[in-house]
């Protein structure tokens, strides 16, 4: 019979599951303080802060990093706006081609990225659209709608109508109570979203590799150093950089939706 | 604003139409619009002399793809993708059990921040980080030596298919990869599958006398299938799609993602590249009509 204690077996192999997960990342830090450079030699001969230093004087990290803020940002509100919107009027009624809209807002993600990448490449090239920091966010934009989504339709799954119709009985409008009433109640759920829309954009390259032409986001400019290494030491930093950046909104994102039936970032 | 207020609400009809307009032009536009580009030019044709696509429908392109060294490509993919799907579920179990049976207060939010934080992490950081470990003199190779497992490592590099030059440019490499990236992505699923596992029933099972591994195979597993089938869903799908992870850590035989990649860029040839993106589509159009059979959308 099953006791309250795991077998210790299962215990092994559960902990042993989530060091292969974590490990990895971890070595990432160490790597970015070796004196190595030419090759990924373990154990790193010493540590030593200069790549800190050489990484920070490198104008094209920090273009690439502006770049990827700014495509993150607008993703972000585009994404924000349109989720929200389909979220709403998903949960606020049983409506002909309910589960059609909801499949048309998870195909971006369920499909492999790099259909996506090629369909809208191929779409630009028939409209002779030029590549642009807007051809990115179009592509951005299209798959960070369903992470919006996702939060808001849960949050407003668990606000009840008979608080919008009491707001109306009260004597106010559709846009005070959208206002005073459902703002307040989703907007914890709507920050979450919108961080991990972030987080998901900021982070994107295979789509992009297809949208973005010359330009480079951090994530362009990882995966060039990966396929022709030049300056080993100074990806290990960008490297360790990016990891912390893409924690913060994730950890945001948890605490916002703890407790709740839905917490946020389930469906990546 | 009063009275639009009021049409707003006595209308609700119309307040749908109002709010869906705005996601379904873009979804429909954009992305829609560019599958439809994308299905359209898999039924062009390239003009092998000149290099110019003949816009006339043709299933020329989709007969190629039958070409012994275009179905390769296709094979290799989709037994990746089955091998991946199938580690991942055997790594991802004994972690989602744990987690949905044992762990309890601060160590569930451990073990889900345990899971959702190699989720989010960076993808590249994180394909950058084996090629870290696998390189030949990185900290694998360095623990095999002191362990004096050199030998073993030596043998499987030596194997054909499997090995190669070191385990950064070998397929095992490749799968290794796909298996760590891809591995939260089937502990969710099966952790809320078997969230859903009464612990009663288990005990149930063990009063009438099964041993653990009977319990095991006969009540936990077959309860804990659909979560499978749901996490399956993104293991597949991610590992049919992916062009990045053989590009960097794996042998020159190549995976269905970078032929698409090839095709559109250096090669010029958009119509095969586009045919061959149709394949995953399709692999996955029937993958989910097999498992909303099984009911696996429930644990999603």
């Amino acid at each position: 019979m099953p006791s309250e204690r795991a077998p210790v077996s299962l215990k092994i192999a559960a902990g042993a599951g989530l060091l292969f997960l974590h490990l990895p990342i971890l070595l990432i830090f160490i790597y970015a303080f070796t004196t190595e450079d030419k090759s990924y030699q373990w154990p790193p001969p010493g540590l030593t802060l200069k790549w800190f230093a050489v990484t920070w004087g490198r104008p094209d990290v920090w273009a690439a990093l502006r770049l990827s803020l700014q495509v993150a940002a607008i993703s972000t509100a585009v994404a924000l706006v349109l989720g929200t919107l389909c979220a709403a009027a998903v949960s606020r009624a049983h409506f002909f081609g309910r589960e059609t809209v909801s499949l048309l807002v998870i195909l971006p993600i369920a499909l492999p990225g790099v259909v996506t990448g090629i369909a809208l490449r191929s779409a630009f090239h028939i409209a002779e659209i030029p590549f642009s920091f807007w051809t990115i966010v179009l592509g951005h934009a299209t798959f960070c709608v369903v992470v919006v989504y996702n939060n808001a339709v849960a949050r407003f799954r668990r606000t009840s109508g008979s608080l919008i119709e009491a707001s109306m009985d009260l004597g106010a409008d559709s846009f005070q109570t959208l206002r005073h009433v459902i703002l307040p109640n989703i907007a914890t759920a709507l920050l979450a979203g919108g961080m991990l829309a972030f987080a998901l954009s900021f982070d994107e390259v295979i789509v992009t590799t297809f949208t973005a032409g010359q330009q480079q986001t951090l994530p362009i400019w990882m995966l060039e150093e990966l396929v022709r290494p030049r300056q080993r030491p100074v990806t290990n930093v960008v490297a360790m950089v990016v990891v912390l950046v893409t924690l913060l909104p994730i950890l945001g994102a948890y605490y916002l939706t703890r407790g709740t039936d839905a917490v946020a970032g389930q469906g990546k | 604003m009063r009275a639009l207020s009021d049409t707003l609400w006595r209308r609700p009809r119309l307040t749908i139409a109002l709010l869906l307009a705005p996601p379904l032009i873009w979804l429909g536009v954009v992305y829609l619009g560019a599958l439809a580009a994308l299905l359209v030019q898999s039924f062009f044709s390239i003009d092998h002399f000149t290099g110019q696509i003949n816009r006339t429908f043709t299933l020329a392109t989709y007969a190629e793809l039958f070409r012994a060294s275009n179905f390769d490509i296709i094979l290799r993919t989709v037994v990746m993708a089955a091998l991946v799907t199938l580690a991942s579920a055997v790594i991802a179990f004994p972690i989602a059990y744990y987690a949905a049976r044992y762990a309890r207060g601060r160590w569930k939010a451990l073990f889900y921040l345990g899971v959702m934080m190699p989720l989010w992490s960076s993808y590249l950081v994180k394909v950058y980080s084996w090629k870290l470990i696998l390189a030949r003199e990185g900290i694998l190779t360095w623990g095999a030596a002191k362990l004096h497992l050199t030998w073993l490592l030596d043998g499987w590099l030596a194997l054909p298919v499997v090995g190669g030059n070191s385990l950064s440019v070998s397929a095992t490499g490749t799968f290794i990869v796909f298996v760590y990236v891809w591995l939260p992505y089937m502990i969710l699923p099966v952790q809320a599958a078997l969230e859903r596992v009464p612990p009663s029933m288990l005990e149930a099972s063990g009063d009438l006398g099964a041993k653990p591994f009977q319990t095991l195979r006969h009540v936990l597993l077959p309860l804990a299938m659909p979560g499978v089938v749901a996490g399956s869903i993104f293991t597949f799908s991610l590992t049919l799609g992916d062009y990045i992870i053989p590009g960097i850590i794996g042998s020159s035989r190549r995976f269905i993602g970078q032929a698409v990649y090839e095709q559109q860029g250096v090669a010029g040839n958009t119509p095969l590249a586009a045919a061959f993106a149709m394949v995953p589509i399709l692999i996955m159009a029937a993958y989910l009509w097999a498992a909303k059979k099984k009911g696996a959308f429930d644990a999603l």
